[in-house]
């Protein structure tokens, strides 16, 4: 029925020995070890982070990273330093337990095992977490990403390969066999996602919060509450989603059915980020269950606990075959990356956004990006500094600054600048109180390599306020630089972090020329009472979207698309538009098998009398409501002469409306009565 | 379609660059996009204008481009006015008729925790359109793209395919006549100027030819993040049921797989039949061909010829798949093909492994629906799928249980002839979809937009930090059912 036969697949015993090597490596999750990492451990966790995610069995042949736990990039920008990073060091290091998240049932959280030497911050690691703006020729991150896409690789990678392929075929076989398609499913489905939301909300907002340090009110906040409110949403109007859509017709297709009918693409690949772990992942997953697709999830390796609880909540509340995850970092996302998917949806930087759309390329499957960028917000004189500095300051620093919409950097006019670096200091504290360190709502940066690459963006730079940094807990305080050169390296990448460096320019027209010099950002803001200066900075510049007086908020509506456009990004979701996104919109036309003889027209042999009609028949739209006008046209004509006979001759008797009958229309003239059989005679 | 040995590209003289290297496009690309940078190609009125030249220029070559049309592919003037001039006019009045309201901001619901903002979406032009045409309809896949392209705003290079040589030459010499040039540059040349020009930063290309290119094309894409719609082909099955009528549906299917010689990436590729229906359908076929192209099609006006002599071998080569049981003539010297029927035709023959593209009906035996079914998505999504019964469950049936581009139930692919209706294949018949809004939707970003007011702190005071429950449960309440997060 919807078994669709699978060419290749190799013979059994390779099967069975990728059969096995995916066992062990599901196995091996259940003994991995985990430190502990409830939320008020923070500060004493460690800088490094145990490496997880690829099975011992398969690691043979891979480079073993050194117990060195950062080699310092050289100066220059950013992602050259990478290929240092991915030669084999020297050293050898006894691995430590590997963890795959699969089904890491029964283990309590917080429970201290035994581990390994503390796993340094490895080649995978840096490769995945590679800063989102780059050059635009290969960087070393994507040579180094292409080169493992494109190697013939050893034995231990092709039956890796095939573990993949393997899950990838149980997932696709699960698709076929049509069960993700109905409505009810779908619906059930998101159900069974909200139920596992809400019951298993502590273990959620718990994993999340150790991630990032976050306090569980900023989770519930910034995730969970968007998450519920997407899946009512769906759940509220996928009903009409579901439906064909009629369309408008012209002559030729008048008596047919036209409709357009959306339909499941087949298997998706979802590759979360770091930064918002749960709905960065969850929410692209409503959309892809809600258009009835299967789905496999890639949630970020650096965000580990939530990856985790993922892994183990998820397969407990949805159906097991249709949607998986698949853990991992960047070796079995390459891996992955090798499989044919009906559709991808990435969320990341836009280095890793190339390799994820050329490896695409290479089975036509569709992409949407979701990618970052330097979102700038231009400060106008005319305005509130005040409120201004308030929203400006929420939103940059919700998160530790990693926030992809966050607003990058600030233009405004140099007058400004002592008067918003002394407001935003003034709201810091109201915010985070006098010790930020202290505040519950203020998280920390992800991991060591992030904490050094912010770092590394304050050399050189006036700080105006804030500065601080603590190592050990990778704290980075809410920091203001002012007169900022665009040349320094803070102006050239996306700063993801609780920076706020200040450029001064003369005017608005400076501000816009300075927006459109650089690559579209993802997100624009601009703060002014003067709305016509709002409407121009819409209309002469481009991002992925605009809000006005404020920040932030345009991601809030699910009845908005969110995404970018050039660099920051292809395709767009939310609401609808993940409905959209993750359906194909297939056009439907039924025609009956009579009347053939209307469609003599369009058959050979030719004459210009059938090109003439033909013109006729294709370039007449109809619709209904032109119909129905016509329609009643020609009734009120019938009418009028109807009622001009009536009247001319006076001595037919009068009109009987007999509203009981089946026949009362047309109205029937006393005499013509007994042409009607069902009717009753009522004229007196 | 790349398969032409580089010619020299006579519309722009070969400039070499500052740095000394030979590259012909960049000139033409930096003048573009200072164009638009310019913003001269937003204003409404600009787009009008243009679209009126576009229309100008249907209008007053009409014989020309019959001519061209029939030079390039032997196309029968009926063909030609039905599927590519009255299309193309078609898409340029719909497009001019529906302007002011695609282009207007389109006004989105909001929530109570921004009970005050304006929310609008904008449509906004991506910039440097570049639009790859094929050679089969080479005006209508080159022209319906271009219409939306500059509707919405965008400047745009054309690359008309180097194979259909006489429309080629119209539309690089005389179109450019009918549009502001600033604004649009024609490019010619083969698949080694397409990469140069691939190789350059581009903010939407949009390709219409076969999936291998397609993929070196969106493999291209990726050094710019460039978004990609790419229009693709694939084997096209035709599902005939036992309940039906044989010469209604040798009519259809035999107008809509010879027409425009079978070169057409909708039309029906292959028939799926019952030996009985195939026994029933073999003489209406017979009856058919003769009515529509009389006994001899090669004297007959009324058919086209094969493009180029390179198809031409190809499509020699699969004749001798399976039995001829139609047709099967060929003449070298005029590139003619007789309208042929293949039966007795197995799986693994080159005719059923490619496009065939060509005037070449193959019809393969099963036994049911089911096993039809079952064929069909055993093989690559097609661009459209086609069912012909009398009863509509097994048409529905079809429909449901198979996924295509398109569906056409007891009939081919007259949708394309409406403009409500979008265009474009799933899987490796292609990704993003045209014609009418569509196409105008393909080719803007659409950019959201919230215009808060500048004062009312006190409404934005809950999500500030500290947090507090109470802030939360107001948010959780604000947000009501809609969607929303602090990201």
């Amino acid at each position: 029925m919807f078994e669709e036969p699978q060419n290749g697949g190799g013979n059994p015993s390779e099967r069975a020995r990728a059969e096995t090597a995916l066992r062990r490596s599901r196995g091996a999750s259940g003994r991995a070890p985990t430190p502990s990492r409830a939320p008020s451990a923070c500060s004493s966790r460690i800088p490094v982070r145990p490496f997880w995610g690829r099975p011992r069995a398969l690691s043979a042949g891979w480079p073993t990273p050194s117990l060195h736990p950062y080699t310092p990039p050289p100066p220059g920008p950013w992602p050259r330093s990478a290929p240092a990073l991915l030669t084999p060091p020297p050293s050898s290091s006894p691995l430590p337990e590997p963890g795959r998240g699969r089904g890491p049932r029964g283990r309590g959280r917080g429970q201290r095992l035994s581990r390994g030497p503390p796993r340094p911050i490895g080649v995978r690691l840096w490769v995945e977490l590679s800063p989102p703006p780059a050059p635009p020729t290969g960087s070393g991150t994507q040579r180094a990403w292409r080169s493992r896409l494109s190697d013939a690789p050893g034995p231990c990678s092709s039956l890796q390969d095939q573990a993949m392929e393997l899950e990838v075929r149980r997932v696709r076989q699960a698709f076929l066999s049509g069960r993700s398609r109905p409505l009810r499913f779908r619906l059930q489905q998101l159900e069974a996602l909200r139920r596992m939301v809400q019951e298993r909300e502590k273990d959620i907002l718990a994993a999340i919060a150790s991630d990032l340090c976050k306090s569980e009110f900023n989770v519930y906040s910034q995730e969970v509450i968007t998450v519920l409110g997407e899946i009512d949403f769906m759940l509220e109007n996928l009903p009409e989603w579901v439906t064909a859509k009629p369309v408008k017709k012209n002559v030729l297709t008048m008596l047919d059915e036209a409709y357009i009918q959306p339909q499941p693409l087949g298997v998706v690949l979802i590759i979360g980020a770091w930064n918002y772990p749960f709905v960065l992942t969850i929410q692209p997953l409503i959309g892809a269950i809600a258009a009835g697709n299967a789905v496999i999830i890639k949630p970020s390796e650096l965000s580990e606990n939530t990856a985790k609880i993922l892994a183990k909540l998820l397969p407990q509340y949805l159906d097991q075959d249709l949607y998986i995850i698949i853990n991992g970092g960047v070796e079995e996302t390459t891996e992955l990356l090798k499989q044919r998917f009906d559709h991808i949806f990435y969320t990341g930087n836009t280095a890793v956004g190339k390799i994820i759309m050329e490896a695409a390329a290479k089975h036509l499957t569709p992409v949407t990006l979701e990618l970052g960028g330097k979102s700038p917000c231009y400060i106008d004189k005319d305005c509130d500094l005040d409120i201004v500095c308030r929203r400006i300051t929420w939103g940059k620093y919700m998160n530790c600054g990693q926030t992809c919409i966050a607003p990058d950097y600030i233009l405004c006019e140099a007058s400004l600048q002592n008067q918003i670096v002394w407001k935003i200091k003034e709201t810091v504290k109201e915010f985070y109180g006098e010790n930020i360190k202290e505040s519950p709502d203020y998280e920390r940066i992800i991991n060591l390599r992030h904490f050094k690459r912010i770092l590394s963006l304050l050399e050189g730079q006036k700080i105006a306020f804030g500065g601080e940094t603590d190592e050990a807990t990778r704290y980075i305080a809410p920091t203001v630089l002012t007169d900022v050169d665009p040349k320094t390296k803070v102006m050239q990448e996306e700063i993801f972090g609780p920076i706020l460096p200040i450029v001064p320019v003369k005017n608005v027209d400076e501000a816009i020329n300075f927006i459109n010099e650089r690559e579209k950002p993802l997100a624009l803001y601009v703060f002014s009472h003067n709305h016509k200066l709002i409407k121009r900075m819409i209309d002469e510049t481009s991002s992925g979207g605009v809000t006005g007086n404020d920040v932030i908020m345009h991601f809030m509506l699910n009845s908005f698309p969110f995404g970018g456009v050039g660099s920051s990004g292809m395709g767009a979701y939310h609401g609808k538009h993940s409905f959209d996104t993750f359906s194909h919109q297939r056009p439907c036309l039924l025609k009956s098998l009579k009347r053939e003889g209307a469609n003599k027209l369009r058959y050979p042999p030719n004459s210009q009398s059938k090109v003439d009609w033909g013109k006729f028949f294709l370039l007449k739209r109809f619709n209904k409501e032109k119909l129905g006008l016509l329609l009643l046209t020609f009734l009120g004509i019938v009418a009028a002469v109807l009622v001009k006979e009536v009247s001319s001759v006076s001595a037919w008797p009068p009109i009987v409306w007999d509203v009981r009958s089946p026949c009362a229309w047309p109205p029937r003239l006393g005499s013509e009565a007994h042409l009607c059989p069902a009717a009753t005679p009522s004229r007196k | 379609h790349f398969g032409r040995p580089r010619r020299g590209s006579p519309g722009h003289p070969v400039q070499a660059t500052p740095s000394g290297r030979m590259d012909p496009f960049e000139d033409t690309l930096r003048r573009l996009r200072e164009a638009f940078n310019s913003g001269h190609t937003r204003p409404a009125e600009f787009r009008a204008a243009q679209l009126q030249g576009l229309g100008r220029f249907l209008q007053e070559n009409k014989q020309l481009l019959r001519d061209v049309l029939a030079q390039d592919l032997h196309k029968p003037a009926f063909e030609a006015d039905i599927s590519e001039l009255i299309l193309c006019q078609n898409e340029v009045d719909y497009a001019l008729k529906n302007l002011q309201a695609w282009m207007k901001d389109e006004p989105r619901s909001t929530n109570l925790v921004s009970p005050l903002d304006s929310v609008f979406i904008r449509k906004e032009p991506f910039g440097l359109v570049f639009i790859i045409a094929p050679w089969n309809y080479p005006l209508n896949l080159t022209l319906v793209p271009l219409v939306g392209a500059l509707a919405a705003g965008n400047c745009v290079v054309l690359k008309p395919s180097e194979i259909s040589q006489g429309t080629e030459k119209v539309l690089a010499e005389v179109l450019p006549q009918y549009l502001d040039q600033s604004c649009f540059a024609v490019v010619l040349g083969g698949p080694q100027e397409t990469g140069q020009l691939l190789e350059h930063e581009l903010d939407y290309i949009f390709f219409t030819g076969s999936p291998r290119v397609g993929k070196i094309v969106m493999t291209a894409a990726t050094k710019h993040l460039t978004p990609v719609t790419l229009e693709l082909g694939g084997k096209n099955p035709c599902y005939v049921d036992d309940n039906c009528d044989p010469q209604t549906v040798a009519n259809r299917v035999a107008w809509f797989r010879y027409f425009n010689t079978g070169q057409t990436c909708v039309a029906p590729d292959y028939v799926l039949c019952s030996p009985e229906m195939q026994e029933r359908l073999l003489p209406a076929l017979q009856s058919t061909i003769t009515r529509f192209y009389g006994d001899d099609p090669q004297s007959s006006p009324n058919l086209g010829r094969i493009i180029n002599q390179k198809q031409f071998q190809r499509l020699r080569t699969l004749l001798g798949c399976g039995r001829v049981a139609i047709g099967g003539q060929s003449n070298e010297s005029d590139r003619y093909i007789a309208p042929t029927v293949l039966v007795d035709v197995q799986e693994t023959e080159p005719v059923m492994q490619e496009e065939i593209f060509g005037p070449i009906l193959p019809i393969v035996n099963v036994q049911s629906v089911d096993e039809a079914i079952e064929f069909i998505n055993r093989r690559e999504k097609p661009l459209d799928l086609y069912a012909f019964s009398n009863s509509s469950q097994v048409v529905n049936q079809m429909l449901k249980r198979t996924s295509s581009g398109s569906f056409g139930g007891n009939e081919g692919f007259t949708y394309i002839s409406l403009p409500s209706v979008p265009f474009g294949g799933v899987g490796h018949s292609g990704m993003g979809r045209y014609h009418g809004k569509f196409t105008f939707d393909t080719f803007s970003h659409h950019r959201t937009c919230l215009l808060a007011p500048s004062g009312l702190e006190k409404l934005k005071e809950i999500r500030y930090p500290p947090y507090t429950d109470w802030n939360q449960q107001l948010l959780r309440w604000g947000m009501g059912s809609q969607s929303c997060s602090l990201l």
